[in-house]
């Protein structure tokens, strides 16, 4: 029967143990305790979240990266594109204006040529024209160098414009 | 497989070597006189102002525990002067023959009969009415066994929980190593599992250290009372002043946090009929105290209930007087002591969770 009957002086102590005990643990113990490991739970979650976030940041920024690169890329065409054309166009320029200058260069050569033989040909025709004097005055003088020769010419002269 | 069944074949002979040792006192009683099992194992849990060691029940190496009397003022001196006192044989009424130890030197005056301390009458001795003695009993706030154990008890939890402390105090909120990695995910299992599952989790904070309490008292109080031998043994838990204190305290504070919503439904409990709600209040009030009365009943029994089991399987070879029982009775009484390992979990573990469903009811708000 005294097994399941409280005893007294047990109970006396078992209060001032346990209540002891209690207060023990909570001040120096359960406080400390919880307090560390309620800091590290936080510190925890909130590292995870602060990698969550660096991810997400990393995530945007290498998006923003390839934008940029992709950009970069096309303005390389763009600029490879136009340098292209640039170089192919100052060729055709070249080469137009060379022909050009070429024509222009034939040409002044043809009217220098022209003028010169033009030159040429009057010079022959004066010279032509002296020696023909030459030769005329040459053979007037021949023609009337007796009075019957000159009688003769006169004739013979004045036959012909008869007959004209 | 060799090796494991050699290692566990060396096992049993340790364990029947060491049940051998703890239980020759009662061996050498069955050779003296009629073995009587239920009132070996009724000792055994049972409190005493000694503690035990080894040797027979009288004259065996024992610690003798002090005693501590307030009668006419504080009295002090070892309970040996009971155990090496003048041992008297009385013959009954009913012709029943009972033994009670006469205290000598300081204990003069007192008898101990089956662990209680009695004033002598004017006679000098003790007048039996039945088994039970008439006489006036001094105030016994002696330190017993089960008191003893629950110093150790309490002292080895202080020394741990501070140990665990003073490595957070030191290293700040780094990552548990030792004992503090063994523990933390207890002392969190009871902040979450127990306290923050059953309270309201604005609430819930200021509960966390009485459920961490109680816990590990009944845990480590469990624990200790499986060792067979000093410095356990003792069945503290098992004792019913124990489980009514710590239900005592539980009901303490349950009453002491019921909000109006919790008295509420006491008094005048809500959605039902006018003459139903008187009739509920005496069921609801009678309520009150038959949770925490359960608290004490459960683990009270469960942990007498495992010493007893295990007493009883150790005595077969005792009642049988054959060795060869031991076959049987050791791997049984090793696995109702593996079982109770369990147990020693399970019922801190049920006190505080039942504990922290209690409170949570009392500061439950109203939510309709």
């Amino acid at each position: 029967m005294d097994l399941i009957l409280p005893d007294f002086g047990l109970l006396v102590w078992t209060g001032l143990v346990f209540s002891l005990l209690m207060f023990l643990l909570a001040k120096f113990a359960w406080k400390p305790i919880l307090n560390a490991v309620n800091t590290r739970e936080q510190k925890i979650s909130e590292a995870l979240e602060l990698a969550e976030k660096t991810k997400a940041e990393m995530q945007a920024l290498k998006a923003e990266n390839d934008q940029i690169l992709k950009e970069a890329r096309a303005e390389r065409d763009q600029i490879l594109k136009e340098a292209k054309e640039a170089a192919l166009g100052m060729v055709e320029d070249a080469k137009g204006k060379a022909k050009d200058e070429a024509a222009k260069v034939v040409e002044s050569a043809r009217l220098t040529i022209n003028s010169e033989k033009a030159a040429a040909m009057a010079e022959l025709k004066n010279h032509v024209a002296s020696l023909s004097l030459e030769i005329a005055e040459k053979v007037v003088r021949h023609e009337l160098s007796s009075d019957d020769k000159q009688k003769a010419l006169a004739t013979q002269l004045a036959g012909e414009i008869k007959m004209n | 497989m060799q090796q494991a069944g050699k290692f566990s074949s060396l096992l049993q002979i340790i364990v029947f070597a060491l049940s051998f040792f703890v239980f020759q006192p009662f061996a050498k009683a069955a050779e003296e006189e009629n073995f009587n099992v239920g009132e070996m194992i009724m000792h055994h849990i049972k409190d005493a102002h000694e503690w035990h060691i080894t040797g027979p029940e009288h004259g065996g190496t024992s610690i003798y525990l002090p005693v501590i009397l307030h009668d006419n003022g504080f009295k002090f001196f070892s309970s040996k002067y009971f155990y090496h006192g003048k041992e008297v044989t009385v013959t009954n009424k009913d012709s029943l023959t009972l033994h009670y130890m006469e205290g000598v030197g300081p204990a003069k005056g007192y008898a101990l009969y089956h662990e209680e301390i009695y004033k002598l009458n004017n006679e000098g001795a003790l007048h039996f009415e039945g088994e039970h003695p008439h006489n006036a009993s001094p105030t016994d706030l002696s330190v017993t066994k089960n008191v003893a154990s629950l110093l150790l008890g309490s002292l080895l939890i202080l020394i741990i929980m501070l140990t665990v402390a003073g490595f957070y105090r030191k290293n700040g909120a780094v990552a548990p190593k030792g004992l503090a990695k063994f523990l933390e995910p207890i002392i969190v299992m009871v902040r979450d599992d127990i306290a923050k599952a059953n309270i309201d989790k604005h609430k819930y904070h200021k509960y966390v250290p009485y459920l961490l309490t109680i816990f590990f008292f009944i845990w480590i109080n469990n624990m200790l009372g499986l060792i067979p031998i000093i410095p356990g043994g003792a069945n503290l838990t098992g004792n019913i002043t124990i489980t009514l204190f710590l239900a005592f305290c539980t009901l303490l504070v349950t009453v002491f946090s019921g909000n109006k919503n919790y008295w509420g439904h006491i008094f005048w409990m809500p959605g039902i009929p006018v003459p139903m709600k008187i009739f509920m209040i005496p069921i609801e009030l009678i309520g009150i105290f038959t949770k925490p009365f359960a608290l004490m009943i459960r683990l009270f029994a469960n942990i007498t209930a495992g010493h007893i089991i295990v007493l009883a399987l150790i005595s077969i070879i005792f009642i049988n007087k054959n060795i060869a029982w031991a076959g049987l009775s050791v791997p049984m009484a090793l696995f109702i002591s593996v079982l109770e390992i369990l147990v020693a979990f399970l019922q801190g573990f049920l006190f505080a969770m039942l504990s922290a469903l209690f409170i949570g009811a009392a500061v439950e708000e109203a939510h309709h």
